[in-house]
């Protein structure tokens, strides 16, 4: 039975094992009705796990499921889907080619004759957009509009499809600041109107902001679920990991030394051959943190490929040591003792078929002690291997499980502890923390300041203004691939640099750009 | 280790799963067998019987399954680094003509040098045939389907049309009869070999039925060289690395052209192979149909032996049972029509898997993945 009337799910007991790991270990998970419920929980707690039992996509190995006081068994999304629970996936599921309005009926047409009817799709699309303050052109490609649209859609779709209790998982991870403010905007209209919504993320502040209560989930177990009020972010932070957690990154003040990196009047094109980096000019020093600051998509992704020999440079150059590296391609520039953690963990960072120890050497795959004349030395990587998964706490199925059964989080920690292993002097880290929990956010900041006071020069990259703010000693605004300012982060806040990041140029000077 | 019990789980899933398509299609086919007055257990006895059921069968079994195991073994590598090779049909013609070719034009060679000669130029020919989509591909970014198919019938056309008229010295369209001293080593003669007659059992082998050369060794140890290559080689990490993600590859720093042209590279060489085979110890002379269509039915061997190099032994010693023992289904009064037909059944339901496969693929990572 249900424990209580006013709960609309009520997950008891909840057992998942897969090879290895228990994934879920008796789960209890209740929400009431029209509220907000965070889920929160280390890398590899068992949060996606949880929800995609509750989705209908894995079934569990013991335990029960109520809904609407219920019991319920689901053999599939579609059974989930029927009962109104519907799930908004991490990686959007849309089809790129068609309209906003074409996926979001997808799969529910409504027809006249053989054709989609078209007037009513879009007029039903329209209502519900309406409803919910989710604006959208419900004529426009999915391919043509940004990510935090994508997600619009998304959300929409599952809404057409009758959805009372909405699952988010990590939705905020892929959203600039405004667009994740635009998405609690949603959040909160979905709950006036009735909705219920259970979230993952990994950021607390999040968390603080929208949820009205919390459940956290520890090493596959549930810990406990609070009122939201009743708790700070350290209380919860402590909830997940069972320890203390730095929520601030401790760092001395910078010791920087002579100039390794700098690019000069550098020109990038993306991928429709439009100019995405234009005539940057940058340096960073050994034993300092150059930030760049911007909302997605304003060339930071072109910079950081053309630097690392992943995308052409159209003219301009880039300097390593004082030596011109704009031609060297991405294994040249690796053996320059050039770190490189990718944005895109799962298209470019891992080869998800690859298991932990074939990933854990990519990029140094040819070199002794991994590689003795063109013959692999496996021997000699599971011992690296398990070296590096027991100091990186890499959490999930040991060296033999492929990258695609880890956690986001541990797919993330793989590759910082496979790019921090051979001591860079540079590290061009973009969004080293993206998808990462408390705990780890705190070592891997430790480690790239661990870095810097060993000398080395780093070019963080983040989405996450907060982390750009407190990591780096310098911060360099991109807007529309220039750089409008550079300032230094003690003497610069949030405010100014939203500010920048949007075009307007700062009214308080700072360092100019040299 | 826990995972290593895994990974055997996952072996003998994927191998219980090709077996559970073969059974598929025999029951399938057993409807097709109904249509003829004979019974499907007897029709299916005789296919097993003439494939397994004594000495001489078996071993026709193996010398059947030689050039599919090796057109298989063309397909998987490729594969593996992300190329769908169809031109095995090409570059096992090319192979052949050449071996045939080395095989009669040098008339005074001694066979220690004759042989391994003809052997070498032919699986060089083949390997360049399959090279040549491979540099395409990587230097010009030509697909190797599109490519791999025109070379087929380039391979067609100058060995089967035009070659075979040069040298051809009687009415048969071949070219001329190889010289003994190219010729592969035939298990019915081993009472003549010095040390072979030796070994115990060796008069076994000694029927005149049996067709057993010593190319189905040299297709075993191909099989092993290209496992060792793909699993055990920095070149093979490379590879797969290319073959399962591009993207993730080319941050890896890894060269994908090299990867590229050395797998087309040697999967023409192995598929050139299986010409020589057929040409110097089945047919000893490059002939007109000898290809036989093994370069397609390569492409099932493959997928059946899930591109793994082992999995594709078996699989060709699959395909070649159901041939060797279609024979005696013919025998036993069932056409040949419906033979056929059951080996085209075995192949889309192993075709059939591997759609499904993706879909549980699909599957799992939409609910493993985040
Ligand atoms: N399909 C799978 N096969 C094997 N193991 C899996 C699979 N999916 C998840 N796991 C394992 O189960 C555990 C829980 O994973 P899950 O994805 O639920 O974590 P999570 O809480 O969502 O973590 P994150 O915050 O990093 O996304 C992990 O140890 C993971 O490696
Ligand atoms: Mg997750």
């Amino acid at each position: 039975m249900p424990r209580e009337d006013n709960y609309i799910l009520d997950m008891q007991n909840i057992t998942k094992i897969f090879p290895g790991v228990k994934a879920n270990d008796n789960v209890n998970l209740s929400i009431k009705k029209g509220e907000i419920h965070a889920l929160v929980g280390e890398n590899g707690a068992g949060k996606t796990t949880l929800m995609n039992i509750l989705y209908g996509l894995y079934e569990p190995d013991g335990g029960q499921v109520f809904y609407e006081g219920n019991k319920i068994n689901l053999d599939g999304p579609q059974d989930a889907i029927e009962l109104g629970i519907g799930m908004v996936h991490q990686h959007f599921m849309l089809v790129d080619p068609l309209t906003v309005t074409e996926n979001i009926v997808l799969g529910n047409e409504p027809r006249s004759g053989l054709m989609l009817d078209q007037k009513t799709a879009k007029r039903e699309v329209k209502e519900i957009s309406d409803k919910y303050g989710l604006f959208v052109d419900p004529d426009a490609k999915i391919q043509d509009i940004s990510v935090g649209m994508q997600q619009r859609v998304e959300i929409i779709k599952t809404l057409y499809r009758g959805a009372e209790l909405l699952i988010f998982d990590e939705p905020t991870a892929v959203l600039t600041p405004q667009e994740i403010d635009e998405l609690f905007e949603i959040f909160r209209s979905l709950k006036e109107q009735g909705k219920t919504i259970i979230f993952i993320t990994h950021k607390l502040k999040e968390v603080k902001t929208i949820s009205d209560r919390i459940t956290v989930l520890r090493n596959g177990k549930s810990i406990d679920t609070v009122n939201t009020a009743d708790v700070t972010k350290e209380d919860v932070a402590e909830l997940m990991v069972g320890r203390q957690v730095l929520l601030e990154v401790e760092k001395t003040e910078a010791k920087p030394g002579a100039e390794i990196f700098s690019v000069d009047n550098l020109n990038v094109k993306d991928n429709r051959d439009i100019p995405a980096v234009k005539n940057i000019s940058l340096s960073v020093r050994k034993g300092e943190i150059l930030g760049i600051a911007g909302v997605e998509g304003n060339g930071q992704s072109e910079l950081v490929e053309a630097i690392t020999g992943l995308r052409n440079v159209e003219s301009g150059k880039v300097n390593l040591r004082g030596k011109d590296i704009s031609k060297y391609n991405a294994r040249q520039i690796k053996r320059e003792k050039v770190a490189h953690i990718p944005e895109d963990r799962q298209k470019r960072g891992l080869i998800m078929d690859f298991d932990l120890k074939e990933n854990i050497i990519l990029g140094y795959h040819d070199l002794e002690p991994f590689s003795k004349n063109g013959i692999m030395q496996y021997d000699n990587v599971a011992k690296y291997t398990q070296d590096l998964i027991d100091k990186y706490d890499v959490r999930g199925g040991g060296m033999e499980a492929q990258a695609k059964n880890l956690s986001g989080g541990n797919q993330q920690k793989l590759i910082v502890a496979r790019e921090f292993s051979h001591d860079p002097e540079f590290l061009i880290a973009s969004q080293p923390t993206r998808g990462v929990d408390v705990g780890s956010i705190e070592f891997i900041h430790k480690q790239i300041i661990d870095r810097r006071d060993n000398g080395a020069g780093v070019l963080l990259v983040s989405a996450e203004l907060s982390e750009v703010l407190s990591l780096s000693d310098r911060i360099a605004v991109i807007f529309e691939g220039e750089i409008v300012d550079v300032l230094k982060a003690s003497e610069t806040d949030e405010r100014e640099l939203g500010k920048l990041m949007t075009g307007s140029k700062s009214e308080a000077g700072g360092e100019s750009n040299e | 280790m826990n995972n290593y019990s895994d990974k055997i789980k996952s072996i003998l899933t994927d191998l219980g799963l090709s077996l559970l398509s073969i059974v598929v299609a025999l029951i399938v086919g057993t409807l097709f067998i109904f249509l003829t007055d004979k019974s499907p257990l007897d029709a299916y006895s005789a296919l097993y019987i003439g494939a397994f059921g004594n000495f001489s069968a078996i071993a026709n079994t193996l010398w059947r399954s030689t050039p599919l195991i090796l057109t298989g073994l063309a397909v998987a590598l490729p594969f593996r680094a992300g190329l769908f090779n169809i031109g095995a049909e090409g570059q096992l013609l090319m192979g052949g003509f050449t071996a045939g070719v080395v095989g009669f034009y040098f008339t005074s060679l001694p066979a220690f040098i004759h042989l391994p000669f003809a052997i070498i130029a032919g699986m060089f020919v083949g390997g360049l045939w399959g090279g040549l989509p491979g540099f395409l591909k990587a230097k010009m970014d030509v697909h190797e389907v599109i490519a791999t198919i025109m070379l087929n019938h380039i391979a067609i056309a100058l060995t089967i049309n035009y070659g075979i008229n040069i040298f051809r010295d009687t009415g048969r369209p071949a070219t001329p009869r190889i010289m003994d001293s190219a010729a592969m080593f035939n298990f019915k003669n081993i009472m003549d070999h010095p040390f072979l007659s030796k070994l115990p059992f060796a008069e076994l082998f000694a029927h005149p039925a049996i067709r057993l050369h010593i190319n189905f060794f040299l297709a075993l140890a191909a099989a092993v060289v290209l496992w060792y290559l793909l699993f055990k080689t920095t070149l093979g990490y490379e590879m797969r690395a290319v073959g399962f993600n591009p993207d993730g590859a080319e941050y890896g720093g890894i060269n994908a052209s090299k990867g590229i042209i050395t797998a087309m590279f040697i999967s023409g060489a192995v598929a050139g192979l299986a010409g020589v085979g057929e040409v110097l110890g089945t047919h000893f002379s490059f002939m007109q149909g000898m290809d036989a269509g093994y370069g397609f039915t390569g492409i099932a061997v493959a997928l059946i032996g899930q591109t793994h190099p082992i999995g594709v032994i078996l699989g060709g010693i699959l395909f070649g049972a159901l041939a060797q023992g279609g024979l005696e289904m013919q025998f036993s009064g069932i056409p040949s029509e419906i033979v056929m037909l059951i080996q085209a059944l075995v192949i889309f339901f192993v075709a059939a898997l591997q759609v499904f496969k993706v879909y549980l693929a699909k599957r799992k990572a939409k609910g493993g993945v985040e």
